[in-house]
Parts: structure tokens; sequence; C-alpha cells
């Protein structure tokens, strides 16, 4: 059975969703990921979904599940990379993900995670 | 008798009385006439009519959709086009046509003098100006409707602009009732522009919308919540008083940050992108005409 591949990023873990999701491999996903968080002590998570072209309710249900997750292992959950039609239908279906931060791509997302310990916050100024 | 029979005798009464019928015609038309349009004009545009209909009867033809009436059609056209531009309603539009039936009906009366020839020429005549008449109102109408398509375009690309301030700060200016249509192509703007300027932050201003009810609100949360999954955050500005009041009686529960003024979401959005804004110290005492800048 094929599973999703977790990357640590310093102190962030980084999983990037490529395939279809089904109901195995979303349980598979949320056990390796708090393994992972417990062993790595991570302090965030990063959920790249650039790749979908279809989030549906099931989806959003596995992002909600995971956020909540990490949230008791003391780690900030952040969705990056959503297309814009893929949060036009998520609003649409009337599932808004709340308690779940997002991003729009996976730099900002580690950031976000990265100003929480303290990490990469001088990037900010380069662009003026 | 044959349909080329009457539409020869037909011509022939057109050209021969041309100058009766116009006199006619016109006196008819001054009946129902407002001096919107010259009678010089209403002169000219009737002769060039009644020619171009002698010239296609005189081929033998009654049917308007043949080919010997592409000359009468165009001059139709061409006349309901600018009567619907001006402003003419449709029936006084068609009265125009339809006017020419009394002296042409006179004018078969007095040069015929078989009862049942009258009665045929009569209702060839009938018959053939019914279907200019049609024509000329289809004319109208199609003028009206691509005004319309014209104007509704025009609505659509004036109202749905993404404008960008600063870098990573969007701002867009709503303009109008927000309806189902309209949101959907609203939402689909702001979020390419986010994706596209890599924004943090997008200001939906209202000043521009008229009312906010709950359907309006909820279109409004909508496009937040679809930029929130984006990564980026909204402010809400430009709530006019009335509105604020609508919205608290109505129990509509917007919780975004909202300002009263598109510059205070600006300066807000600046402040959370790490910048703000400082006056350039001039030389003169009095100095404030220097423009401020964003550091």
């Amino acid at each position: 059975m094929d599973n999703i591949p977790i990357l640590k990023i310093g102190s962030a873990l980084l999983v990037t969703i490529q395939v279809d999701m089904h109901d195995q491999l979303a349980t598979r996903l949320q056990e390796d990921l708090t393994t992972m968080i417990v062993k790595s002590h991570a302090r965030g998570v990063l959920i790249d979904i650039s790749a979908l072209e279809i989030v549906d309710s099931f989806i959003g249900r596995m992002l909600a599940n995971i956020a909540s997750l990490s949230r008791l292992l003391d780690a900030d959950t952040v969705v990056v990379g959503m297309r814009p039609e893929v949060a036009i239908t998520l609003v649409e279906l009337g599932l808004g993900l709340p308690g779940v931060k997002t991003a729009l791509n996976a730099e900002r997302g580690l950031t976000m995670i990265g100003g929480v310990s303290g990490g990469t916050e001088d990037d900010e100024d380069d662009d003026d | 008798m044959a349909t080329a029979t009457v539409a020869s005798d037909l011509a022939k009464l057109l050209a021969d009385g041309e100058n009766t019928i116009i006199k006619g015609w016109l006196t008819a038309l001054q009946k129902t006439g407002d001096g919107r349009i010259s009678t010089q004009e209403v002169e000219s545009q009737a002769r060039d009519l009644l020619r171009a209909l002698t010239k296609a009867v005189s081929d033998g033809a009654t049917d308007v959709e043949s080919h010997s009436f592409n000359d009468v059609r165009a001059i139709l056209e061409g006349f309901s086009r600018s009567r619907a531009l001006q402003g003419f309603s449709p029936s006084e539009t068609a009265t125009f046509v339809f006017s020419i039936k009394e002296p042409l009906f006179e004018q078969i009366r007095s040069k015929i003098k078989n009862a049942e020839t009258i009665a045929e020429q009569t209702w060839a005549v009938t018959q053939l100006i019914d279907k200019l008449g049609l024509f000329t109102i289809e004319a109208f109408q199609r003028t009206r409707e691509e005004l319309i398509a014209r104007q509704r375009e025009e609505i659509e690309e004036l109202s749905t602009p993404v404008v960008k301030l600063w870098d990573g700060v969007l701002a867009l200016p709503l303009i109008g009732t927000l309806d189902s249509a309209r949101t959907q192509v609203v939402m689909q703007n702001l979020l390419e522009s986010i994706v596209r300027e890599g924004a943090e932050i997008a200001i939906l201003d209202i000043t521009g919308v008229p009312t906010v009810d709950t359907l309006v609100a909820q279109h409004l949360l909508k496009t937040i919540s679809a930029a929130r999954l984006m990564g980026a955050d909204c402010i809400i500005s430009g709530i006019r008083p009335q509105i604020a009041q609508t919205i608290v009686q109505l129990g509509v529960q917007l919780n975004v940050v909202s300002k009263a003024t598109l510059a205070d979401a600006f300066a807000m959005a600046l402040t959370r992108t790490g910048r703000k804004v400082t006056r350039i110290k001039t030389q003169a005492s009095n100095g404030g005409t220097a423009p401020p800048a964003a550091e």
C-alpha cells in the first residue's frame, strides 16, 4: 500500500498531498503524522495541497482532523497552496476550514511556523 | 389574378401616385408625430422607402424576404435603428410604416374601378405593409437588445476591479448590489489576484454597496472565507452608518476586522505587514505638502 511521505524541514513537517485520498490513506497519514510529531518534536505541520484540483468534504474533514490532532500535540497546522477554484468550491460547500491556518505557499507557511519558534523571521524586509 | 399581375399593378399605382401617396402619408404621420424629427427628414425617409418599395414590387415580388426587397429591408433597418437610439417607442416606429396604408388604399380606390380587383389589391397591400411593419419592429427590438447587452457588459467590466495598493496589499472596491453571479466573479478575480500578487491582505471596500442584507452579508463572508483559505486576511472598510445599523439589526455576525474608511484599513494593512507611514521632514516649518511615504 502506498503512503504519503512526511518531510522534516527545521522544526516543521511538510506533507505534500498529490494523489487521490481515500479512507485508508487518510488514516495511515494521520497515524504517521502523529508519530512523527511526537518523535521529531515538530512545532508545525505544513500540508501542501497545491497539486489537488478537487478537494471534497472528505479531504476537508481530514484536514480539520489533522489540525485537531496536531493541536493536541502542540503543533500548528498550516494548509498551503490551495488553488482559487478549490477555495471557491470549499466555501460553496460550507467548509471554511475553521481552526486551520492557511498560507499562500509553502514558503509563507514555513515563515508562519518559524515565527512561533523564532526561526526565519527576517525575510520580510527585503521586498521593498 | 396572379401575384405577378397584382405586383405589377401595384408598382404602377405606386409610381404614378408617388406624390399623392407621400402627401397623404405625411399628413397621416403629422397626426401622430410629436416633432422630435423634422418634417423634411420624415419626408425624405418616406420618399426613400416608397421608391425602394416601388422598385421592389416592379420586379414582380411580393415576398418581403425575397432578394428584390433588399433595399427596402436595408432602409427599414437603418430607420428602426436610428429611431431606437433616439428613444422612440416600438409603436411609434411601426406607425411610420403603417401610416402608408391610408393613402395607398385611397390611391387604389381612385385608380381601380373593378370592385373585385380593389378587394384583391387591398388585400395584397395589407399583407405587404403588415410584413414590413413586423420587420420594422423586429429590427427595432434587435437594436434595443444589442444596446442592453452592451450596457450589461460595460457594467460588469466596471464593477469588479481588483486594485493593488502596495506589495502584498490588494483592495477590492465593490460597487453595486452583490448577487450570487457577481459574488462568483468577484471571488474569482480576488483569488486569482491573490495568487498573482502573492497578497497577504485584501481590503474589501463596500462604500459603493447600497444595501447590505443577510444575503449580501453571506456573500461577503463567503468571499472572505475563500480568501482566508488562500492564506490572505481580509479587512472590510467603508461601512456607512446606516449599513452598520442594518447589519446589527439583522443580527448578522461579520466576524472580520472592519474599518470605517479605506484609508484606515490601508494603514492597518501596512502595520500588519510591518510598515508604517511617516512624513518626510521638509525645510519649511509649515511643511505639510510633502507626500507621505511608506517605509
